[in-house]
Formats: structure tokens, sequence, C-alpha cells
């Protein structure tokens, strides 16, 4: 019985066994961790490493025990490392503003100082036009 | 063993599917509710990459490609709501 398990078959079932777990730790850290900036962390490595280890273990076991190249999981994992980083960048702008308001639950890593000059985080700003002129330096 | 493999997926999944779903419920902030959600889309491209390879199927792939597009635009789309008050500007 062991003898009839090929290497193709043992490292696929590994692929698909690494991406499920860190899929589940991923979840595991959204339910655990103490606030939002912390919680960020979990689903966006289980989008990563998780998902990535699945769309592996697909393309191989489609080219492997099938014999054809499926393209599909190559676009589905390009558009998921793209997008992941953007959802989390707007989903901490929603936390950045909801802390500014006194609504949130600021965490271990407590509320962000301000920044070094006399402005201000840009989400927090309204947007400003577009001018051609240079911005003013500051070693005058 | 490629069975074995997806079962093991399959049920992880459903684990990380009922974590997602208690934040999604507890929150506290909206925050935590838009990225539990963000992450049960994720979780389900996953469990529609699964059963296509147990059907060992190709044609589940146009599923998981919408998914992952149309879960980008919501998440993008409520985060943008909360942020300006519109969506298109």
């Amino acid at each position: 019985m062991i003898g009839s398990i090929s290497i193709a078959e043992i490292v696929i079932s590994l692929m698909i066994v690494i991406g499920a777990s860190f899929a589940l730790i991923g979840s595991w850290g959204l339910v655990r961790l103490p606030s939002l900036m912390e919680r960020l962390h979990g689903p966006t490595k289980a989008t990563t490493l998780g998902l990535g280890g699945m769309l592996i273990g697909s393309l191989l076991f489609f080219q492997l025990e099938h014999g054809h190249w499926t393209t599909h999981e190559l676009l589905i994992s390009l558009f998921l490392f793209i997008t992941a980083p953007i959802s989390a960048n707007m989903i901490a702008k929603v936390h950045l503003h909801h802390l500014r308001i006194e609504q949130a639950n600021a965490g271990p890593a407590g509320k962000p100082t301000n920044p070094p000059s006399d402005s201000d985080w840009a989400t927090y700003e309204a947007p400003r036009p577009i001018t051609s002129e240079a911005p003013p330096s500051d070693d005058r | 063993m490629i069975s074995y493999a997806v079962i093991y997926g399959l049920v992880c999944l459903a684990l990380a599917l009922g974590f997602n779903l208690w934040r999604l419920l507890k929150g506290p902030s909206i925050g935590d509710r838009i990225l539990a959600m963000d992450t049960m889309v994720i979780n389900t491209i996953a469990i529609i990459l699964l059963i296509g390879i147990a059907n060992e199927s190709g044609s589940f792939f146009e599923a998981a490609l919408l998914l992952a597009m149309v879960g980008f635009v919501g998440t993008v789309a409520y985060c943008k709501f909360l942020l300006r008050g519109d969506i298109i500007e």
C-alpha cells in the first residue's frame, strides 16, 4: 500500500495540508489577537502562505495527475497578492480614523504619534489640489 | 492520499470560517467586521479550490477568480464609504 504512493501525491498532499493549516492559524489569530492593528497580521499571512500553498498544490495536481497545465491558479494568486495589501491598508486607515474619534481599542501598539513636521498624517487631511510648484523646503 | 489531504483541508477551512464568523458577529469595531468578511471570502476561495481538486475538474477556477475580484471590490468599497462618506466621488 505504501509502495503505491508516488512522490507527486506526497508533494501535492503536503502543499494542501500546509496551506490549510496556515489558513486555520490565520483565522485563529483573527480571534485571538487583542486589537485591530494586530488582527490585521493573521489573515494577511493566511492569504499569502495558506492560499499560496493550496494554489501550488492545485497547480501540481493538474500537471502531475492529469498532465495539462492550468494557468487559472497563477491568475488567482497574482490577483490575491496584489489586492491583499491594498485591502489591509484600507482597513488600517478605517482603524486610524476610529482611533482619532476615540471609539476603538488602541491595543498594545497605542495611538500613532504625529509626524515631525507641523502637518498631519495624509489619511487625516483633506485632499489638496495638485499644484505644479515645488513644496517649500525646510532648510532655509 | 490526496483525498485525505483534501478532507483535512476542508475541516481546517470550516473551522477557520467558524472563527471568522465569530469575529464578524462580535466586532467590536466596524473594521473588525470588514476584516472578518474579507477573510471569509479568502477562505471560501480556498474551499472552492479544494472542491475543484476533489472533483478533478478545472471549471471551479472561474468561480474562485470571480470571488477574489468581487471580495476585493466589496472590501475597498466598504472602507471607502466609511472613510469618505461616498464610494465614487
